[in-house]
């Protein structure tokens, strides 16, 4: 079946494109774009006008939970949840039950991925054996086996000896390295970020300095092995600050903030909210201003949501027992785009952040619009006002902080390997 | 709504009857051999005040004075929206084996006798509780009747009466509004 | 003025009309613990469940004594916050005590906020008998109840709190309490136990020195020093704490004369408070818990009004 996309606003700066265009899609790849193209026949036509048309979007941070914790979230859900929020592809996270550190995992993931799943997953292998940082995971199998990076997200490699050789290691398999950037000493039993906040409703807090010491640390140490290394979920000033001024002595650094550190402050705590809690915390407004001149800057490469389901019995608890994290697959996009619409960022800027770059700093075969290219695309109602509500997400969890707020843009369509897999219209 | 207040006794009506009460318990009591006399807050406070002292001039004898906040003992409590504030209760003497002069300013459907009988009671046995009013209004809702009464003033539920005082809480004069 | 609230979590969810209220009729209320017969039948057929997850004897006791002198049937439930955690929830404890028809519950919880996720789940009342490190409305009014006593007011006072800030719901219960009510709140600790912001929750000024908190105060509230809570990282020893936070006679002279030295117990006697000071003329630690009583009554009184709670 044939595409016609018609008439559609496509960004794409990796392309240089930000015109009115059509694409023809033909056997899952893009076969032509231009100008007033005819549609042929047997095309379906997609009337884009006044929508965005950009590479698909890519979510380089989740966890899908599966093997093992399918009662939070599967590959099947997980990436309906994915189609819906207008990504085509998702890296996933190796914290699973087994942990994703070996070829079996690995192989399964995308095995049933390729099988059930609406989009493309790219499994993240860990970085150590059981992440348990002890020793190194097999990472030149789980390069074979399909990985595109190691992480062993949601811990730091804490042994820094460890994590020296991680990175050295992982360069020479040529797979990138995917820091959880954290000091458990400084972090210890933290429940949010550490400060005013967290003085006033007597909880024990995560200072920003256990997450900058880390980055510091981790950064130097991709400095002095000359290694690549991403840092996720960036949420203080500072350390956005350390890799600043990494970027600028030439550390081959790259990193990643989710939505929620630049939309929300710790004072979405207050009430003792489990939906907003997370790790990193959510900071302080200091930090959001941060965080969104990191994006502006170009210090902060990608967007990604550390998309993190957790059944409604581990976070319908008491605060301190609740589990880390919130799902973030269907509102990244409005949340991003209300960054272009702040101008924070252009539409360009925003599509390389969501787009562009995680591909290339994953080194997959995607994220651009040119022909010939795998036809991974979303089409973006820019203007379409809706609610999130609980029962209309995809995800099997609802642990979102944005529930009962108003979104304002959205996927009107999601095409993967040039088959639509979502369409909102 | 439009109400209409009438004087029903004025302030020397009201001293009248006080000191024809206070006469009225002396002669009842024998003298003020074991007297204390108990204000139901907050009207009954100052009428028990007042009558405290003409049995003072009268007799030469200072009486034992309390107050009682019934609040704590309503029988409506349950029915509250929300909980009155309470008033201080003082009884700064043994109640036991006293003839205790309970005084209230209005007597109406008994109710609030019965809390501060209740109240009384928890105090201390006392060898007799008595009833001084300055007015009975009737209707009553329980078995209560005053042993000693300013006046009686037949009324209609719907009308209300109240005694008002001045700022030295001295009462002033009795009125009866008609909603 | 009439108390509205279903619950009563914190001092800093009250405006200062309410705890004036609560107040008031705990000063009312004093007089029936006095009496022969210390009962008042106001909350008879009420049932009042005191739901322990830390121990605690005072607390709890005179949370139960307080209910009983207003005629409630009384509960306690004890239980391990690690059996909780282990086994059942605290939303199925909750249920579990619902579907018995109590009309209050008192509960402590080693958790911050426990009894914000409590109140929203359950339609009887919830009253904060300490949560975690967040706020311990009934020792701080039990405080305010005694400062007023012994001082006429709370307007103006100098309040000095000396301790373990960072872990105390007693100082922030009192923080939040003290600077509604018009008082000035000093803290001195060492800086490990002083919260970050801690001076934006109210009135409040940290000293760095404990002398300059004491100073010319008119209440020195001494904290309990938690031995098994601060471990190593917080303090090198007791004995160097004693030295630095401890409230000696000699301290106790740069207050104001006349100064009430309070804790919220029970003491380490000879770690933050010497032996000669706690049991001195200025201490006022024993009428605290006498007004516990009268305060907690006139808690389990105001929220049990309005009947259950549609």
């Amino acid at each position: 079946m044939n595409i016609f996309i018609k008439g559609g606003h496509v960004i794409d700066p990796s392309q240089n494109l930000d015109e009115k265009l059509d694409i023809l899609v033909a056997d899952g790849k893009i076969k032509e774009m231009g100008k007033k193209l005819t549609a042929p026949k047997d095309a379906e036509v997609i009337d884009a006008k006044g929508l965005l048309v950009t590479p698909g979007l890519i979510d380089m941070h989740v966890h899908l939970r599966d093997p093992g914790l399918e009662y939070k979230e599967d590959i099947v859900t997980g990436t309906r949840a994915a189609a819906a929020g207008g990504f085509t592809s998702v890296a996933c996270m190796p914290n699973t039950k087994p942990v994703n550190d070996n070829k079996a995992v690995a192989s399964y993931i995308i095995a049933k991925a390729k099988a059930e799943g609406l989009v493309n997953v790219f499994p993240v292998g860990a970085i150590t054996q059981g992440s348990k940082g002890e020793n190194l995971a097999e990472m030149g199998d789980l390069k074979e086996a399909g990985c595109v990076a190691v992480s062993d997200d949601g811990k730091p490699v804490s042994n820094p000896e460890l994590m020296r050789r991680a990175l050295e290691y992982a360069k020479g398999m040529e797979i990138i390295l995917i820091s959880h950037s954290e000091d458990l000493g400084l972090a210890a039993d933290g429940q949010m970020n550490d400060g005013f906040t967290a003085t006033e409703l007597g909880l024990k807090g995560i200072p920003w300095v256990a997450e900058d010491a880390a980055t510091a640390r981790d950064v130097f140490l991709a400095e002095f092995t000359n290694s690549p290394i991403h840092i996720a979920h960036v949420s203080t000033k500072g350390a956005v600050q350390i890799i600043r001024d990494a970027k600028a002595r030439g550390v081959k650094v790259t990193c990643e903030t989710a939505p929620h550190y630049f939309t929300l402050t710790e004072d979405a705590v207050r009430g003792y909210e489990t939906n907003a809690k997370m790790n990193p915390p959510l900071r302080t407004a200091e930090d959001v201003k941060a965080i969104k001149e990191g994006l502006s800057d170009g210090t902060i490469d990608a967007v990604a949501t550390d998309h993190a389901p957790h059944h409604l019995d581990e976070k319908d608890v008491e605060y301190t027992l609740a589990s880390n994290g919130i799902i973030g697959l269907e509102t990244s996009l409005p949340l991003s785009l209300a960054l272009v619409a702040d101008k924070n960022l252009t539409l360009p800027q925003l599509v390389q952040k969501m787009s562009c770059n995680p591909a290339r700093i994953l080194g997959i075969d995607r994220g651009a619009l040119a022909q010939g290219a795998v036809a991974d695309i979303t089409l973006i109602d820019p203007e379409a006002e809706w609610v999130v509500e609980a029962d209309k997400l995809e995800s099997k969890s609802k642990n979102s902080p944005f529930l009962g707020m108003k979104m304002k843009g959205r996927a009107a369509y999601t095409i993967v390997g040039g088959k639509v897999v979502y369409k909102n219209v | 709504m439009s109400t209409e207040a009438t004087v029903i006794l004025d302030g020397v009506g009201i001293k009248r009857a006080l000191t024809r009460i206070a006469h009225e318990i002396l002669e009842r009591n024998k003298g003020v051999t074991d007297l204390v006399l108990v204000g139901i807050r907050t009207g009954g406070i100052h009428l028990a005040s007042e009558l405290a002292s003409r049995l003072e001039e009268i007799e030469g004898v200072k009486i034992p004075l309390g107050s009682v906040d019934i609040t704590l003992y309503r029988d409506d409590i349950k029915t509250q929206a929300a909980h009155l504030p309470v008033g201080k209760t003082e009884i700064p003497f043994s109640t036991e084996g006293k003839r205790v002069v309970l005084v209230d300013d209005v007597l109406f459907t008994g109710r609030t006798i019965r809390a501060a009988m209740d109240a009384m009671m928890d105090h201390g046995r006392p060898q007799c509780i008595q009833l001084a009013v300055l007015i009975d209004r009737g209707h009553r809702e329980l078995p209560i009747r005053a042993d000693f009464v300013g006046r009686n003033v037949p009324t209609s539920r719907k009308e209300n009466i109240q005694v008002r005082f001045d700022s030295g809480d001295h009462p002033v004069e009795v009125f009866l509004e008609k909603n | 003025m009439v108390f509205k609230h279903k619950d009563i979590l914190g001092l800093q969810d009250l405006t200062a009309e309410e705890i004036e209220l609560l107040l008031n009729t705990a000063d009312n209320m004093k007089e029936i613990s006095k009496r022969e017969i210390k009962k008042v039948p106001t909350l008879r057929g009420k049932t009042v469940v005191n739901l322990f997850f830390e121990p605690s004897t005072r607390t709890r006791t005179s949370f139960e004594i307080a209910a009983k002198r207003l005629s409630a049937d009384t509960l306690n439930i004890s239980a391990s916050t690690s059996a909780v955690q282990k086994g059942e929830t605290l939303s199925d404890t909750a249920r579990n005590i619902e579907a018995m028809k109590p009309d209050i519950i008192v509960m402590r919880h080693a958790i911050s906020g426990s009894h914000h996720y409590l109140a929203k789940r359950v339609s009887y009342s919830v009253i904060n008998a300490g949560d975690g490190a967040h706020e311990h409305p009934s020792q701080g009014l039990l405080d305010m109840m005694t400062m007023r006593e012994k001082l006429g007011t709370l307007k103006g006072l100098k309040v000095a709190i000396v301790g373990d800030i960072t872990h105390s719901r007693v100082a922030r219960s009192n923080i939040y309490g003290l600077t509604k009510m018009g008082a000035r709140v000093f803290l001195a600790g060492p800086p490990t136990l002083i919260p970050p912001g801690v001076e934006r929750l109210g009135n409040v000024t940290v000293c760095s020195r404990m002398r300059d908190a004491v100073e010319d105060a008119d209440v020195v509230m001494m904290l309990r020093i938690q031995l098994e809570r601060q471990g190593k990282t917080l303090l090198p020893t007791m004995r160097e704490y004693s030295r630095f936070f401890g409230l000696s006679q000699d301290l106790v002279k740069l207050a104001k004369p006349g100064v009430l030295v309070m804790h919220p117990g029970p003491m380490n006697r000879g770690v933050e408070i010497c032996s000669d000071v706690a049991d001195g003329a200025d201490s006022v630690i024993l009428e605290q818990v006498e007004n516990g009583v009268a305060v907690r009554m006139s808690m389990l009184y105001h929220v049990s009004g309005g009947g259950p709670t549609e």
